[in-house]
């Protein structure tokens, strides 16, 4: 089975995160790394690829050229070649811009199965893989947090505001995982040497046939209009543990008279 | 401006989300709104109660599971139509793949993750909490309709005591989006406690590493003489039962203490407990979301900490 999975690069979660007050865009400056999210969903490729004993799983990202270091990550765990759409033209792309790019990228792959993963921690969006299934014409099971896949077709279920659901739908699908679906594993010493040799293609607009007046900034029809700080905060704290922290709770709760 | 809301329905009522932004919306100016689904003619009229001068209705068999994609050919239909300045959604699972799957339908703007909405002149502003919530940024679109999906528990629906029009109309679907089919429609898993009415509540994540983590947890909860809640994360993965989940998916909690344990404090739990009067947190990594708003933040390993917290809240409260 040949399997993609969208995945984003995005600020490392323990790097200050901001937003360029000039262009408006988040700043990328700092480090990046693969979104943790996005773990769960080659996790649950590679298992369906070892499953299935044949096919592969190819990784499939749109990002400033520098995210190839971190998609190694994804090739380390497993995964057999990396597919990267860097082009500064699809800079500053918003929803229907990004799963423009996203969806021609996948075309060309032509994948049995499209997973996503939860949410891109920088945007906390979890819409993409909706507007990437309508673009592919796929069918689209979303949240999913325990994936079947038989006889050619996918079984998902997954939580809704009112239960659990459980949906079939017939391959070729788009699939997005929830953070419960699995562990992603650790990549091991010898995946993480064999990661640097695998496939790994970095592709313009111009090479997925995509105009640049489709992607990037031109083809996005949402704007950042101003920022704002956030409304001021009652006084929150933040302590370390030094073994004392069970005590500082009590005294905390006592002194707000809720014990 | 003339909005359209899509009204999202459970077990015969309208969604209580998707009839507060009806509200929201007939606020700002006209509202008309969208019903999809089998025999709901008689809850769409119910629309009228919260603002909405004109209901449009699909009742269509192959509307009749809540799935997003059938829904995305019934909206491209309506609007087809229909002048419609913007198209709102109450973001839920289902609303927010029809939403984003729309945009791409019909290559139109989508904002996300809205906390507000603003008119000003023939211009519409979003008000989007971004980056664990630490920036507020005013977004627009370029393109109409404008759709947004508003983030869940935003507004608060309101009576205005009006009436609506009924409008049923039609649509054909595309074979790709009647492939998906539901086999299984809202199941609860197990009945568990109710935690809406707790004065405090002990919430374990999973960062108690498994199911026997919560044992901890009910201890505490125990001492505190409190209930016990779980995110989505180890309710999906089966440590604790779905009736006990805060957030988006789960219940809204407003109780006086709120101790959040092994939780990270992604934005769809915190819209579920962000009301609590006392928010204490307790987690090893100081970067997670939490701490942005948890009134007492401890930094620390929680297989430390709650043990001995619990039993200083045993010693004090025999004393
Ligand atoms: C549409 C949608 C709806 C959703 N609805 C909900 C919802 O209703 N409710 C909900 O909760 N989530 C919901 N989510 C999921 C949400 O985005 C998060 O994925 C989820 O809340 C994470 O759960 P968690 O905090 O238990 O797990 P994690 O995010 O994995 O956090 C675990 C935390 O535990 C800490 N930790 C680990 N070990 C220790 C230790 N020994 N001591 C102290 N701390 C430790 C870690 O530092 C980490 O911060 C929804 C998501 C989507 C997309
Ligand atoms: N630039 C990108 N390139 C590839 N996949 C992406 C990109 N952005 C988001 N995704 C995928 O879409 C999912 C949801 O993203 P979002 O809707 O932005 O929260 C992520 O978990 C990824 O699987």
């Amino acid at each position: 089975m040949k399997i993609a999975v969208c995945a984003k690069y995005v600020p490392e979660a323990t790097a200050a995160r901001r937003i360029d007050p000039s262009t408006k865009r988040l700043d990328r400056s700092g480090e990046g790394a693969l979104n943790a999210f996005d773990a769960n969903a080659v996790e649950e490729a590679l298992k369906a690829r070892d499953a299935s004993g044949e096919g592969e799983v190819v990784i499939v990202s749109v990002g400033p050229e520098r995210a190839l270091e971190a998609m190694r990550r994804a090739l380390a765990m497993g995964a057999d070649r990396v597919v990267l759409v860097s082009d500064e033209g699809a800079a500053g792309s918003d929803l229907v811009a990004t799963s423009r790019v996203l969806a021609a990228a996948l075309e060309r792959e032509n994948a049995d199965l499209v997973l996503f993963g939860q949410q891109a921690n920088d945007s906390d969006g979890a819409v993409l893989w909706a507007a990437v299934a309508e673009r592919l014409q796929r069918p689209l099971v979303s949240q999913v947090a325990e994936l079947t896949l038989e006889d050619g077709k996918l079984r998902g279920k997954r939580q809704t505001e009112y239960g659990y659901d459980v949906i079939e739908a017939p391959l070729p699908a788009v699939v997005a995982v929830s953070d419960a679906i699995n562990e992603p594993r650790y990549p091991s010493l010898k995946g993480i040497r064999g990661a640097k040799k695998k496939p790994q293609e970095t592709v313009s607009l111009g090479d997925l046939g995509v105009d640049a007046g489709a992607a990037g900034e031109a083809g996005s029809r949402t704007t950042v209009e101003a920022l704002n700080d956030p409304p001021a905060r009652g006084d929150v704290q933040k302590i370390e543990d030094d073994g004392s922290g069970a005590e500082k709770i009590v005294d905390f709760l006592a002194e707000k008279k809720a014990l | 401006m003339r909005f359209l809301v899509f009204l999202e329905h459970h077990d015969g009522k309208l969604q209580k989300d998707s009839l507060g932004v009806l509200s929201k919306a007939a606020s700002l100016g006209d509202v008309e709104a969208v019903v999809l689904g089998q025999g709901v003619q008689e809850l769409a009229a119910d629309a009228g109660r919260f603002g909405a001068k004109r209901v449009y209705v699909q009742d269509d068999v192959l509307l009749d599971k809540p799935l997003p994609q059938p829904r995305v050919d019934a909206l491209e239909t309506l609007l087809a139509d229909n002048g419609f300045d913007a198209v709102l959604f109450a973001a839920t699972v289902l609303s927010a793949d029809v939403a984003a799957a729309l945009a791409a339908r019909l290559d139109v703007g989508l904002n996300y993750d809205l906390t507000d909405l603003v008119v000003d002149g023939d211009k519409l502003v979003g008000k989007r909490p971004a980056l664990g919530d630490s920036v507020y940024v005013d977004v627009g679109w370029t393109s109409e309709p404008r759709l947004a999906l508003i983030r869940s528990g935003t507004f608060e629906p309101q009576e205005s005591g009006g009436s609506a029009e009924v409008v049923p109309f039609e649509s054909r679907f595309q074979d790709f989006s009647l492939a998906a089919t539901m086999v299984e429609q809202a199941h609860e898993e197990s009945e568990g406690p109710s935690i809406e009415d707790a004065d405090v509540i002990v919430a374990g994540g999973r960062g108690l590493g498994g199911p026997e983590g919560f044992q901890q947890v009910e201890e505490l909860a125990k001492a505190l003489g409190g209930a016990v809640a779980a995110t989505r994360a180890v309710v999906d993965a089966g440590w604790y039962p779905y009736s006990a989940q805060v957030g988006q998916t789960g219940k809204t909690v407003a109780p006086k203490l709120y101790v959040a344990v092994g939780i990270s404090g992604a934005i769809q739990h915190k819209v579920g407990m962000q009301s609590s009067a006392l928010i204490v947190a307790i987690n090893k990594d100081p970067n997670a979301p939490i701490f942005e708003y948890a009134d007492l933040g401890v930094v620390g390993d929680l297989n430390e900490i709650v043990p001995k917290l619990t039993e200083l809240v045993k010693a004090r409260k025999a004393a």
